[in-house]
């Protein structure tokens, strides 16, 4: 149906359709790579940029995109889909969404397509750019990680939506009119999240009720997807200028608005760790005309898993050379207070600080024995009475071994958890709950007191005026 | 020509105020934001490229696209922030975001600007008791924003009325030229504030960006 249509403005079209279809497929894969996508505004144009957008190019999509496409264009009754599905760390799996671009016969033969239909397909991607953000499995792609990722697939042909469920929603993202048809892109999506699809899984139990959490835990590893299409997460090299050129280049600007020719695909620095993303044997769960997922099985499903865990816990150091953490316990030793010597059998024991004592420890624990003070005025005071040994005394006795308080992290930090506890679980004493200073106080204090009262004696007259003045 | 009015009405907890106007204002230009033209002898112009940047709302789970443009963020953000100040913790405001075009005139008449389209957004500002209730506003609200942003994109996708892509010596009459990367269609924001009891008690029209009336 290109009548009345120059052979420059079909080619034009064809064009346009073609980088509109890679530039939609762009967009809606990275809206589900988990992460916030920014690009640069340039006010001077590099004739680089399709539509006018600033949209990078991840060469493993655009390979997949075109792929699909096989040379051919969304055209009548054959539509160019984007299945978004999410797959858990157990391998279940399910749709979410199908994101598909159509072509319709109402066409619009007076539009002007090197402008017009330019700059609405630039619309309509923008469009695209704010509703990926809307549709539910944009909040369940920015939470993938441990429990389950989100993989994407493209097929051209026949739109497929069986696999989203009971009571699907559609949305229209927008259409453009064309002198050949009218361009369509809309987005189906799954509602009912707390329901798996049936397939031929062993689990009955379902498992969306955890994964719809608000609180997953941020990205982290986990095993790679083995089917249903690829991941949606991805990075390469971090350089913004793009490396090979994977695209085609055609240099021809158009007229009157000189639009850029195409661009080169610039690599993507976005997404996590994973490595690029590789074809894996799978069986999509409906016959496709294209089958992007069955290709070389050279990556096994064993080496897809990446560990994409960060280092949560570092492993423990060695513990220290026992002099050195005598030399550490030259203290005081406080009521209250885990004796520090403590024999461990073995030193791979997490909770040797609480392991079981030797019965000889007892002797010497305070708070079984209390130690012997010359004058107790008050319980309080004994109990704050240090001991009067010194602990180096006892630690003749014991190995010392490197107190490694439990969950604390390994020494790297110069005040870590294990050196705070043993500076501090030590204190000295409070000078003013010394006791032989507060008995000596007290003995001059009671040698004093004739005196005093002698005194007050002579001045009982001054101390009855000045009662008499209170009243 | 017939000025195309759409009404976007949300209701939200006080502190939401400005993420939600922030959200829509924001596709509406995304939309409606063209990069920089560059004249070209013969005629001929090209256009600069527009970026993105995804925008995480802390008070709604909520994430919208924006326009990459730090200038642009700033005279909006400045906008819904008197906005803001100006609702009362329960009260009732509309925040109006217009496309105009300019008309030149014969002296001794000023310059006439016409609006082509006009976004009301109409704010409903509640007070929560508990937490519970927030969390649950949270979500809510951000669903509503969802609604919203498929409202907006529905009506710029009917691709209707557009002013024409203007000559080197019109474009200022019809797109904002002053930001350096980016270049909106000449828009005005406004807003006003009505009191708790619904009565427009001060219609507080205020210019916030000068095109408008300036000779």
């Amino acid at each position: 149906m290109d009548s009345g249509l120059s052979p420059q403005d079909k080619k034009d079209l064809d064009k346009f359709i073609k980088f509109f279809a890679l530039k939609t497929v762009q967009v809606i894969v990275q809206a589900r790579l988990g992460e916030k996508i920014g690009t640069r505004s340039s006010s001077s144009p590099t004739g680089s940029d399709w539509f006018n957008l600033a949209i990078k190019d991840i060469p493993e999509v655009t390979h997949e995109a075109k792929k699909a496409l096989a040379g051919q264009l969304p055209g009548i009754g054959r539509s160019m889909c984007v299945e978004i599905s999410l797959k858990t760390s157990e391998g279940d799996s399910m749709e979410l969404e199908t994101w598909c671009l159509e072509m319709n016969e109402k066409c619009d033969k007076d539009i002007k397509v090197s402008y017009t239909v330019y700059n609405r397909l630039s619309v309509l991607l923008k469009s695209l750019l704010a509703i990926t953000r809307v549709t539910p499995a944009y909040k369940l792609s920015r939470k993938q990680g441990h429990d389950y990722v989100i993989l994407y697939r493209i097929y051209f042909g026949e739109v497929q939506l069986n696999g989203l469920g009971e009571g699907f929603q559609m949305v229209r993202v927008g259409v453009v009119g064309t002198p050949v048809g009218t361009v369509t892109l809309t987005c189906a999506y799954r509602t009912n999240l707390a329901f798996m699809s049936n397939r031929q899984f062993e689990r009955s139990a379902p498992i969306m009720g955890i994964i719809v959490d608000h609180f997953v835990d941020p990205p982290g590893g986990g095993p790679r997807p083995v089917n249903m299409g690829h991941p949606c997460n991805y990075r390469a090299p971090d350089e913004d200028d793009g490396g090979q050129y994977a695209g085609v280049q055609d240099s021809q600007e158009v007229c009157t608005t000189s639009f850029s020719t195409s661009p080169p695909s610039q690599v993507l620095h976005a997404g996590k760790d994973h490595g690029g993303v590789v074809p894996v044997p799978g069986q999509p769960p409906h016959g496709a005309d294209a089958h992007p997922t069955a290709e070389n099985a050279a990556n096994t499903p064993g080496k897809r898993r990446r560990r994409r865990r960060r280092d949560e816990g570092r492993r423990s150091a060695s513990p220290s050379d026992p002099v050195v953490s005598l030399n550490a316990f030259t203290r005081k030793i406080g009521a209250f207070v885990n004796k520090p010597n403590v024999t461990a059998s073995s030193l791979d024991l997490p909770f040797a600080a609480f392991a079981p004592r030797g019965l000889d420890l007892e002797e010497n624990d305070p708070m079984v024995q209390p130690p012997d003070s010359p004058t107790c005025p008050s319980p309080l005071q004994a109990s704050l009475h240090s001991q009067g040994s010194e602990g180096s005394g006892q630690q003749d006795d014991f190995v010392m071994v490197d107190f490694r308080p439990a969950f604390s992290k390994d020494d790297l930090l110069p005040m870590d958890l294990g050196t705070f506890y043993r500076e501090f679980q030590n204190p000295p004493q409070l000078a003013s709950l010394s006791l032989h200073i507060s008995a000596q106080s007290m003995a001059d204090d009671l040698d004093s007191l004739p005196e005093k009262l002698a005194v007050y004696e002579k001045n009982i007259d001054e101390f009855d005026a000045f009662v008499d003045m209170l009243q | 020509m017939n000025c195309r009015s759409e009404v976007l009405e949300v209701t939200v907890e006080a502190r939401q105020v400005e993420e939600a106007m922030l959200a829509l204002l924001h596709t509406i230009l995304l939309h409606r934001s063209s990069g920089k033209f560059h004249y070209k002898k013969e005629g001929t112009y090209s256009i600069g490229t527009v970026g993105t940047l995804d925008i995480d709302c802390d008070f709604i789970d909520f994430t919208f696209v924006r326009v990459s443009s730090e200038e642009l963020d700033r005279v909006i953000r400045k906008a819904v922030s008197e906005f803001k100040d100006a609702l009362s913790s329960d009260g009732m405001g509309q925040i109006s975001l217009e496309f105009y075009q300019k008309k030149k005139s014969r002296w001794p008449f000023s310059d006439e600007c016409i609006p082509w389209e006009v976004w009301s957004i109409k704010v409903n500002v509640v007070n929560l008791a508990n937490e519970q209730e927030r969390q649950i506003c949270r979500e809510k609200v951000g669903e509503k924003l969802g609604e919203k942003v498929i409202n907006v994109v529905e009506v710029i996708n009917r691709h209707e009325y557009l002013p024409k892509m203007p000559t080197q010596s019109d474009v200022d009459n019809v797109f904002d030229t002053s930001l350096k990367d980016v270049q909106p269609y000449l828009y005005k924001i406004t807003y006003q504030i009505t009191d708790s009891l619904g009565t427009s008690v001060s219609t507080t029209m205020r210019r916030l960006i000068k095109d408008t009336l300036a000779l």
